[in-house]
């Protein structure tokens, strides 16, 4: 059966992702990680649809990956806006939510 | 339109002011001139409407309850909203609707430190539903509730836009007069109670008491506590001490409507409520009435002559004219209580255009020390004409508003009801008689500390100090004229009390 | 009482044109006031020639109302029916029974004329409609046992206009002098700060003079009263700036605030008593008839009284008046010497019947009345004695002579007290416009001592017109004072051979001593003002026409009017016919019941007599000549003196104590000023006030504190220690727990996430293994 491979390759990507989203500082590196970790659900996804013979599967996928698109849009002005007031992408220096 | 005036008049009137208050509350609080028109529209059309009821009210009959509406309001209760004007509240209801409007008026360059119009006239106009409702109720419930809305704005107007003790002065009078209306509440629960828990309506009340359902002595203590409740609201002697620091440290439109229209509520809460319901209490009860009564004109007197300042002497001088009105209803006939409704009517507009001077003194001088104040003749001619003319009326000259409402209470206590002891009644007209020269004294004492004389230096070239303004003109002239037009027609209110008056002195001669 | 039922005969009621339209005389002043008020400012003469023209026109009219009604008297003849006999035999035909069954006055002529509308009523069965007759009807009867004229019957108030001799008298005496006032003041008060007020105010006292004059019912006495009071207290201030001229407003408004309990009072009384009715005419019937007990006539009398003694000077409330001399000098002439002062005459005069039997006048020997007269007049003319001011020898001078009128009334000499009334008017008015001459030509002063003196050369005019005024006042034959004084003392019945209503002997007393008084402190006045040498600093100098010619106006009158009522016998004696006799009291004396010409409680009208006439002339005279003589003795020892400097007075101490007790008038300033109204402002009200704020308030604020300090303790030991720390605990743990927690939340977006994606793996493994 040849599912595995892609669960597997998903799996890589969601690690790659998720060291991404924690190790790095750069604001914009964590937006491309989170990319990583929805891509491999995404493939994940089709992988199962195309295993069970459904198109719902792929459609969920087309949803994501318009959800990413605006998720990543949000992400870049929120992270332009971080520039913009304290002149850094730095996602460690932002702890606004601090309590 | 006639269809109209019967079913609704009364309360398009009570509520017209509502609206103008929900009309407020949307708009923004800088707007201030459009608060003030829309304050000013919503009172005046509640005197239009009133103008209208006026016109329409059936003369010939002013001793039955026109315009009268009755539906269920609270039927667990048995409480029913309902109103009506008859000839004893048509009077109250007339002056209140004059000096609303009036004070609204007057607001127009005169709202009080620390501003904030919209605030100031909503309180204003919820004051004015108040005041209106509680004199065309003819439910007990209906006319607590009214009673009680009135207190909360004047608590607020007292403890925010107040003097320098507003805080201590608006409590004492919301507590004070909170305390007399949880009296009247327990009375009227034990009224309600005793009767048979059937109805809240005060002429339904009326007849059942008349037919003996109530034991002689629960009458009295029933009484006794509207006693307490309205003679606080009067305020009667000793429980008079809110007053004067109410009115002190009250707005000068908070005082001129204090004096003009709340003081009435409570003797108008006597004749309306407790001696049509309770006639045989009110025989027991009037000696003492009569008594703290003529003891208030007295004692409001010497209090007068003891202030230093403006604005408590006038304050003070409420307690004896009130005493007069109190003593009028003490004779439980209908002369005294002819007498008693001019008096309050007379009383509303003179005292509080008497608060109006005052008002408009302390804005130019600063200060009411009577000491330091001087030559206000000299300095604002019309103002000072205007005050001589306002404090002759006070102290009862004939040919102005104020003598109509004494002189036929001293009269009437010549020959009180049957059943009232005619020595110690004619030992109180003596003593109100003798009131009538200590008013004099402590008027004329201040006309001449104020008006008369010089300037004192201190004053002398104030700038500020200038003759009267457009506004208190035109604030000021509809009281005037009625000052002078009741003095010379005093027919016109007498006429119309008339009928409810002698309706009243019948029960009371009924007894006897 | 007088026995009304034996009378029977006609009513003569007159009509014309001028008693229905009366009341146009005090709306012409009225409107002046308004229109003065309005536009006063703004007219060329600022106001004064609305004022003039008000009153003129209203003095012409009054002149044409007195002329109808002695025309009218004079055409019944009323001439011969008025002498002893001749009412003896008309007097059982004066009365009829009236149309309602009910005992009225009855007149043969000069019943007055009564025009009353409704002003307003009170509880009048007319206006109930609602109630249902037979309700309001059996509430009414049902007590008419224990309230006598019935409960619930309510009032009526009428105002209208009474029109007898009486009232018409004065109308015209009031007109007259409010006329010649109103121009001399044009030129006294010229240039003044408040010119126009000034006229608007004589304007209204004018105006509500006349309305009192007129009034029908007691209660439009009462408003009359009051207002003139008010223009009183209105024209003493006028010059408000300087406290001693408000000072004097005030006391005299507050002093006859004290006489106003007195009448507030008694008409309440009388009111009741005479059967629920405001109407004059009335309630003196009820008086003459016997229904009002004589105990309620006598306390409403003695209520009445005060109210007399206030408004007309009589001691001991009489201390305003030469206070009152604050005010500008012609409004002294026309409030404070001829109008409104008699306004308390003229009160005892409108009810006399309730006066003459509540006090029980007739066959008395003292009364109330006559002693208070009696006090006043003496007492009066003492303090005149040591004035130093000229307007206040001429204000005691009024006290006096206000103190003759009352004591005429008091003995029952009706028309003596109403004539001395008239005649006072005239001479007093002169004397007092004199000293307005006198002090406008120096300076501004009047004090006789220090700015007068050798007067009579500068100014003859004045000079002569106040010497008239002075022999009329001292009452010099044949000038207006001697007959009305000779009048008063004949009717005090004392002096042998006069009859009058009873024996007043020391009445009589008091007068004497006053005739002479009078003519001592008028000689010492006249020669301090214009014998003498001038002692002032200023260019003395007659005044002009507009003040002059009322001067000279009056003092004819003061020469005259006297002949107006001159006795029988003496009209015979110098061979005039008697038809020229007692004309006064022909025409003010009201006929009829109404002052029981005949009747057998009635009073009667006292014999003249030569001898007493010579008496009390010869005791004016030689009082006068004592002083002259005093004056020209010093003269020649000193011209500028005043006073010797070693007098009586600095050498007897019995003497110099009195001459103390009359310097300090009495004591009673400083009884009223300082024990009654500093006694009542001071301790009194602070007392009062003092009871105010620490005992009623300290109840309310000890209620006030002792509730805050329960509910201090329970909120301190039951809120706050039980209930509250219930709270605070629950409150505090949660707290505690969340300060910990708190540090997890470090802001590090990365590290949540690593938390996240931790926990996330442990749940993924819990799921693996243990299911």
């Amino acid at each position: 059966m040849f599912l595995n491979q892609f669960l597997l390759l998903a799996a890589a990507l969601f690690c790659i992702g998720v060291y991404g989203v924690l190790a790095r500082r750069n604001g914009v590196l964590v937006l491309m990680s989170i990319e990583l970790i929805l891509n491999s659900v995404n493939i994940n996804l089709v992988a199962f649809g195309a295993y069970h013979g459904d198109v719902s599967g792929q459609v969920f996928a087309l949803f994501i990956i318009g959800v990413a698109a605006a998720e990543v849009g949000v992400g870049l002005a929120i992270v332009l806006l971080i520039y913009r007031n304290r002149r850094s992408i730095d996602v460690a220096e932002a702890n606004l939510l601090k309590g | 339109m006639q269809d109209f005036l019967d079913n609704w008049g009364i309360t398009v009137m009570v509520f017209a002011p509502l609206v103008g208050v929900v009309a407020m509350m949307l708009l923004p609080e800088r707007e201030e001139e459009t608060h003030k028109l829309i304050a000013l529209v919503a009172s005046v059309a509640s005197a239009i409407v009133g103008l209208l009821l006026l016109v329409n009210f059936d003369y010939d009959r002013s001793g039955v309850m026109q315009f009268a509406r009755t539906d269920t309001w609270i039927s667990v209760v048995n409480a029913d909203y309902s109103i009506g004007l008859d000839g004893m509240s048509l009077p109250l209801v007339a002056l209140t609707l004059l000096v609303t409007p009036l004070v609204i008026i007057y607001s127009w360059n005169h709202i009080p430190s620390p501003g904030n119009a919209k605030a100031f006239l909503m309180l204003m106009l919820v004051l004015h539903t108040g005041m209106l409702g509680t004199f065309v109720a003819r439910d007990l419930v209906l006319f607590f509730v009214f009673f009680e809305v009135v207190l909360l704005p004047m608590y607020f107007m007292i403890g925010v836009w107040g003097g320098e003790q507003r805080l201590y002065a608006a409590i004492k009078f919301f507590l004070y007069t909170l305390f007399g209306s949880a009296l009247m509440l327990v009375s009227f629960l034990a009224l309600y109670w005793s009767t048979g828990s059937q109805t809240f309506s005060i002429t339904g009340l009326a007849e059942l008491v008349a037919d003996g359902d109530v034991a002689r002595n629960t009458q009295l203590l029933i009484f006794g506590g509207m006693f307490l409740g309205f003679g606080i609201k009067v305020p009667m002697f000793p429980f008079h001490t809110w007053l004067p620091d109410a009115h002190t440290q009250a707005p000068t439109q908070g005082s001129v409507i204090l004096a003009a229209v709340l003081l009435k509520l409570g003797t108008y809460g006597f004749i309306r409520i407790a001696i049509p319901i309770l006639p045989e209490a009110a025989v027991s009860w009037a000696p003492w009435i009569g008594l703290l009564a003529v003891i208030g004109i007295i004692y409001g007197a010497l209090g007068c002559l003891a202030q230093t300042d403006m604005k408590r002497l006038i304050a003070f001088s409420s307690v004896a004219h009130m005493g007069y009105v109190m003593l009028g209803i003490a004779t439980l006939t209908d002369f005294g209580i002819n007498a008693a409704i001019f008096g309050m009517v007379a009383h509303g507009l003179i005292t509080g255009m008497l608060f109006f001077i005052a008002g408009s003194v302390k804005e130019r001088y600063h200060t009411l020390e009577i000491a330091r104040l001087g030559g206000l003749l000299v300095q604002a001619p019309r103002m000072g004409w205007i005050l001589g003319i306002t404090t002759m009326a006070s102290l009862g000259l004939p040919g102005l508003a104020g003598f109509w409402g004494e002189f036929p209470a001293i009269l009437a206590a010549y020959q009180p009801a049957p059943g009232l002891s005619e020595e110690l009644f004619r030992v109180y007209m003596v003593i109100a008689a003798i009131g009538t020269v200590l008013a004099a004294a402590y008027l004329l004492w201040l006309l001449q500390r104020t008006a008369f004389g010089t300037p004192s230096e201190e004053f002398e070239d104030d700038p500020h100090i200038h003759d009267t303004v457009f506004t208190e003109w035109v604030a000021w002239t509809p009281m005037l004229i009625l000052i002078v037009v009741l003095g010379f027609v005093p027919s016109l209110i007498f006429d119309v009390t008339n009928e409810p008056a002698s309706m009243v002195g019948e029960v009371i001669a009924a007894l006897g | 009482m007088f026995a009304v039922e034996e009378f029977t005969g006609e009513v003569v009621v007159y009509s014309s044109w001028f008693y229905d339209n009366v009341w146009l005389i005090p709306a012409l002043p009225a409107a002046s006031f308004l229109i003065i008020l309005l536009f006063g400012k703004r007219l060329p003469y600022k106001g004064a020639e609305v004022g003039i023209t008000a009153v003129l026109a209203a003095f012409g009219l009054a002149l044409l109302t007195t002329f109808t009604w002695i025309a009218d008297i004079e055409t019944d003849g009323g001439a011969e029916s008025h002498s002893e006999e001749a009412m003896a035999a008309s007097g059982p035909e004066l009365a009829v029974e009236a149309e309602d069954g009910k005992e009225g006055l009855k007149f043969s002529r000069g019943a007055p004329v009564i025009n009353e509308v409704e002003w307003f009523g009170i509880g009048t069965d007319a206006n109930r409609v609602t109630l249902g007759a037979e309700e309001g009807a059996a509430a009414a009867d049902g007590d008419a046992d224990d309230h006598g004229e019935g409960f619930g019957g309510g009032f009526s108030i009428p105002i209208g206009t009474l029109v007898d001799g009486q009232s018409v008298m004065l109308l015209f005496v009031v007109t007259f002098i409010s006329s010649l006032v109103h121009i001399y003041s044009t030129d006294y008060v010229h240039g003044d700060r408040r010119f126009t007020h000034y006229y608007a105010f004589l304007s209204l006292f004018t105006a509500s003079m006349l309305f009192m004059v007129l009034s029908s019912s007691t209660i439009q006495l009462i408003v009359g009263w009051e207002l003139v009071g008010v223009c009183s207290f209105a024209l003493i201030g006028h010059w408000w700036e300087e406290k001693p001229n408000s000072d004097a407003a005030l006391k005299a408004f507050l002093t006859n605030r004290v006489g106003d309990i007195g009448l507030l009072v008694g008409m309440t009384i009388l009111y009741f008593a005479a059967g629920r009715t405001f109407s004059i005419p009335e309630i003196n019937e009820a008086a003459v008839a016997g229904d009002i007990g004589q105990g309620t006539l006598l306390i409403s009398s003695l209520c009445l009284m005060a109210a007399v003694m206030s408004k007309s000077g009589q001691f001991i409330l009489h201390t305003w008046l030469p206070d009152a001399m604050a005010g500008p000098t012609p409004v002294s002439a026309l409030i404070h010497a001829a109008t409104m002062v008699v306004a308390g005459v003229y009160l005892i005069g409108r009810l006399y019947p309730v006066f003459y039997e509540g006090f029980g006048i007739a066959g008395g020997s003292i009364n109330a009345m006559a002693f208070i007269g009696g006090l006043t007049t003496v007492g009066g003319g003492l303090l005149a004695f040591v004035q130093r001011d000229i307007k206040k020898v001429l204000a005691y001078s009024t006290v006096s002579q206000l103190g003759y009128m009352v004591l005429a009334l008091g003995v029952g000499a009706y028309t003596a007290g109403m004539f001395h009334l008239f005649t006072h008017a005239f001479f007093k008015a002169c004397l007092f416009l004199g000293a307005g001459s006198v002090s406008h030509a120096c300076h501004h002063s009047f004090d006789m001592k220090a700015d007068m003196g050798g007067l009579r050369t500068y100014m003859p005019k004045t000079f002569w017109t106040f010497i008239i005024g002075t022999a009329a006042l001292a009452g010099i034959p044949p000038l207006a004072g001697f007959w009305s004084k000779d009048e008063i003392l004949v009717g005090t019945g004392a002096f042998p051979g006069t009859d009058g209503n009873g024996t007043f002997t020391i009445p009589f007393i008091f007068g004497l001593i006053t005739a002479a008084l009078t003519a001592a402190y008028m000689t010492r006045c006249v020669w301090l003002t214009f014998f003498g040498e001038y002692r002032g600093h200023a260019h003395p100098h007659e005044s002009g026409p507009r003040i002059t010619v009322p001067l000279i106006i009056l003092a004819v009158m003061a020469v005259w009017v006297g002949f107006l009522n001159m006795p029988t016998a003496f009209v015979e004696s110098v061979g005039l016919g008697s038809g020229w006799a007692h004309k006064f009291e022909d025409w003010v004396e009201p006929e009829g019941v109404a002052t029981f010409v005949g009747g057998a409680n009635g009073f009667t009208h006292a014999k003249p007599s030569l001898l007493l006439a010579i008496v009390a002339t010869g005791l004016g005279l030689a009082a006068g000549l004592i002083v002259w003589r005093y004056y020209t003795a010093l003269y020649a020892k000193d011209p500028k003196a005043t006073e010797y400097s070693d007098g009586l007075a600095s050498r007897n101490s019995l003497a110099a104590a009195g001459h103390r007790v009359l310097e300090q008038k009495y004591y009673l300033d400083h009884l009223y000023t300082d024990v009654v109204a500093g006694g009542t402002k001071g301790p009194l009200a602070r007392a009062a006030y003092w009871f105010n704020q620490n005992v009623l308030d300290g109840v309310v604020n000890a209620a006030g504190y002792v509730s805050t300090l329960v509910g201090r303790f329970v909120y301190r030991y039951i809120d706050q220690g039980v209930v509250d720390r219930a709270v605070n605990v629950s409150g505090q743990s949660a707290s505690e727990s969340g300060r910990f927690l708190r540090r997890i939340q470090t802001g590090q977006v990365r590290e949540y996430a690593s938390l996240m994606f931790g926990a996330a793996a442990v749940l993924a493994a819990v799921f693996i293994f243990a299911f």
